[in-house]
């Protein structure tokens, strides 16, 4: 299978749609953009409410700040940029303005990860997951489709507090439906199986998927839990599928020094579960300019490493079982 | 819990504080319940005090927040006594004769706002806010130590009138714009005022948020800047300069407004001013002496970040005027207690 056998579909139009719902429903509903409106597609809301809509320039650090602002004079916020520059240039604000006074801020980052193209590393967010969930009140959330991002933002302008999320620049496959459950700090289990489970968040979810369908074909069964949350982590179906599965393997676009491998790995080392654990994400390394596909190659987070990966662990959990018999 | 005296430097400091202790202290802030979305001006029947103080009797206020400043960085050993000195009489001018606030009606959406964004001067809005009536005097005594909310740079969730934590600098005019922006959106009368130190201007931020208050000529909205050509490392002129300050915001469609800091007619007439200013927001650069009040210290920048110690105190208190010791200065708060809103 590949991406063009998906359907395929922005998860940023999910946003910039359901922001406009929102504004329908809710007048306390405001929007802030740097600049890129016809990129995050906030536009949509912009043209819908020009009255509710703030344009901030390039100038990410007010634009967060006056953010918080707002929230204090009892608006819900919702501001987009790109994920690099909403987490890196504005970070200060981010902790200081959201996080630390816990304002009511959606922090809303486009073209995170490293599937954004052609505009190589300087607009690649692979730190954000690690540097947003170290912050104390902050909830840090990466929708993995269309559906769950409208699941994500509707549910993001009901609740009370900052919360990060992080959408991708391309189309990428449909996995989950309008019916599949999105319920804060947890996880969502879509395939059943009894050998590895793979713990995904955002455009890994149908890489894990596609693992998960040809390594049944070779007789490995795959427990697929979907992550939209990094911040609170779902300790309770990490601890379950270790302790039913026996090892785990986590899938995410972020460098591996932090993230979901890192919160899983430290969830598990806490518990009374020791299994092996496989994580899969960026090494430590600065991608390059091309086209989505071609960088999710070179950083390796491919449907081969994820099965890769399920065999590896695999083979640890036995060789320790095979260890401990002895 | 803080009972006598000695409180303040004994069991304030103690290592045994437990966490219990300090979660009980912390302060929720009420939640607006009043609409904040659409017309406000029907609620504009509420109490909301402007006091109107004399210039005699805000002297006297200003010199017993000198007084609160010094003494306060004196029992927590660690604080910044200089810029509270600076900016200790516009800014009561501002909270009691300008803004509508009120200590009984926290939420209220169409009351002004005051940020100090250089939250380094905590000690000066605890005082100021504690004189104004959030909270009792002699909790000032708690400044810094483990337990007290009166952290070394403000926590809006701790202290009542608080409208944001600050201390990271160049922050406070971007949230304070957002206020002010939210306010217009709502209709409300209420205005904003952010002080900022003239050396925090030199943080990019600043100019960000100039920028933008320029563009959306926010009437609602003011800047004061504390001009005591002062910061850690010395003079702000030599460190990196901002001059000329007033050409700079005028460039950024700002209407500015140059007054002596700690004259109270020039102080009102730079407020009446400000309040008349359509289609700009407005800069007060107020010229001010770092340590004003206290001739001995007066205009050294190395007093930006220091506390003051017995011998420091006494001449401080000697030359605002009050005839006591440094013990006989925290005797007279009483006992150290919370009473707040």
């Amino acid at each position: 299978m590949a991406v063009k056998d998906w359907q395929l579909e922005l998860t940023r139009e999910a946003y910039g749609r359901t922001l406009v719902e929102l504004g329908q429903e809710n007048p306390r509903i405001v929007v802030l953009d740097a600049d890129l409106a016809v990129s995050t597609l906030t536009k949509y809301f912009r043209d819908a409410f020009p009255d509710r809509f703030f344009e901030m320039g390039i100038a990410e650090q007010n634009m967060v700040g006056v953010a918080s602002g707002l929230a204090l004079a009892g608006y819900i916020p919702f501001l987009s940029s790109y994920a690099m520059f909403l987490s890196g240039r504005a970070y200060d604000q981010i902790r200081q303005d959201c996080d630390y006074q816990n304002t009511n801020v959606k922090l809303a980052a486009a073209h995170g990860g490293i599937s954004v193209g052609q505009d190589g590393p300087t607009h690649q967010s692979m730190e954000d997951l690690a540097a947003l969930s170290a912050m104390v009140n902050m909830t840090v959330v990466v929708p993995a489709d269309f559906h769950q991002t409208q699941k994500l933002v509707r549910w993001a302008a009901a609740y009370e507090g900052p919360v990060y999320f992080r959408m991708g620049r391309e189309k990428v496959p449909m996995v989950t439906d309008a019916d599949t459950p999105f319920e804060y700090g947890k996880m969502i289990q879509l395939t059943h199986g009894g050998d590895c489970t793979i713990i995904a968040t955002g455009l890994m979810l149908w890489m894990a998927i596609e693992a998960q369908r040809e390594l049944a074909t070779e007789g490995i069964g795959v427990r697929v839990l979907n992550a939209p949350f990094i911040k609170p982590i779902d300790e309770a179906a990490i601890l379950q599928a270790a302790a039913e599965t026996g090892c785990l393997v986590t899938a995410e676009e972020h460098n591996v020094w932090g993230g979901l491998g890192s919160i899983v790995a430290r969830v598990v080392v806490g518990s009374e579960h020791l299994v092996p654990i496989e994580i899969v994400g960026i090494n430590n390394m600065y991608l390059t300019s091309g086209p989505w596909t071609d960088l999710l190659e070179v950083a390796s987070l491919t449907t081969t490493r994820l099965k890769d990966a399920v065999k590896t662990a695999i083979r640890r959990r036995d060789a320790r079982v095979a260890t401990a018999s002895r | 819990m803080f009972t006598g005296q000695a409180c303040y430097s004994r069991e304030m400091q103690s290592q045994e504080v437990s966490l219990p202790l300090i979660r009980s202290l912390t302060y929720n802030p009420p939640v607006a319940t009043s609409p904040v979305v659409g017309d406000v001006s029907a609620h504009l029947g509420a109490q909301m005090p402007v006091l109107k103080k004399t210039h005699d009797e805000l002297a006297e206020i200003a010199r017993q927040i000198r007084k609160d400043v010094c003494v306060m960085t004196y029992a927590a050993k660690s604080g910044h006594a200089g810029g509270p000195l600076s900016a200790a009489d516009y800014t009561t001018y501002l909270l009691w004769n300008v803004m509508n606030i009120d200590p009984d009606n926290l939420t209220l959406p169409e009351r002004d706002r005051f940020i100090l964004s250089n939250g380094h001067c905590s000690a000066l809005n605890y005082a100021l806010l504690s004189h104004r009536g959030f909270f009792n005097r002699s909790y000032l005594l708690t400044f810094r130590s483990t337990p007290s909310r009166l952290q070394g740079h403000p926590n809006r969730l701790k202290v009542p009138g608080l409208e944001a934590s600050t201390g990271s600098l160049g922050h406070g005019l971007s949230i304070g714009l957002g206020i002010a922006m939210g306010l217009k959106l709502s209709k409300s009368p209420g205005r904003v005022y952010v002080n900022v130190g003239d050396g925090e201007l030199q943080e990019g931020s600043c100019w960000e948020a100039i920028m933008a208050a320029g563009h959306y000529k926010q009437d609602n909205y003011c800047m004061m800047v504390d001009w005591n050509d002062a910061q850690i490392d010395g003079k702000m002129t030599d460190i990196m300069n901002i001059e000329p300050i007033d050409k700079k915001l005028e460039a950024f469609h700002w209407h500015v407004i140059v007054a002596d800091g700690h004259d109270y007619d020039a102080i009102k007439a730079a407020f009446d001013e400000q309040q008349t200013i359509k289609g700009k927001p407005v800069a007060i650069v107020f010229k001010t002496i770092m340590m004003q009040g206290v001739p001995s210290y007066a205009d050294d920048y190395k007093w930006h970040g220091k506390f003051l110690d017995a011998d420091a105190l006494t001449v401080a208190l000697r030359e605002l005027h009050f005839n006591e010791t440094p013990d006989e200065a925290i005797a007279s708060y009483g006992e150290v207690k919370w009473h707040g809103r």
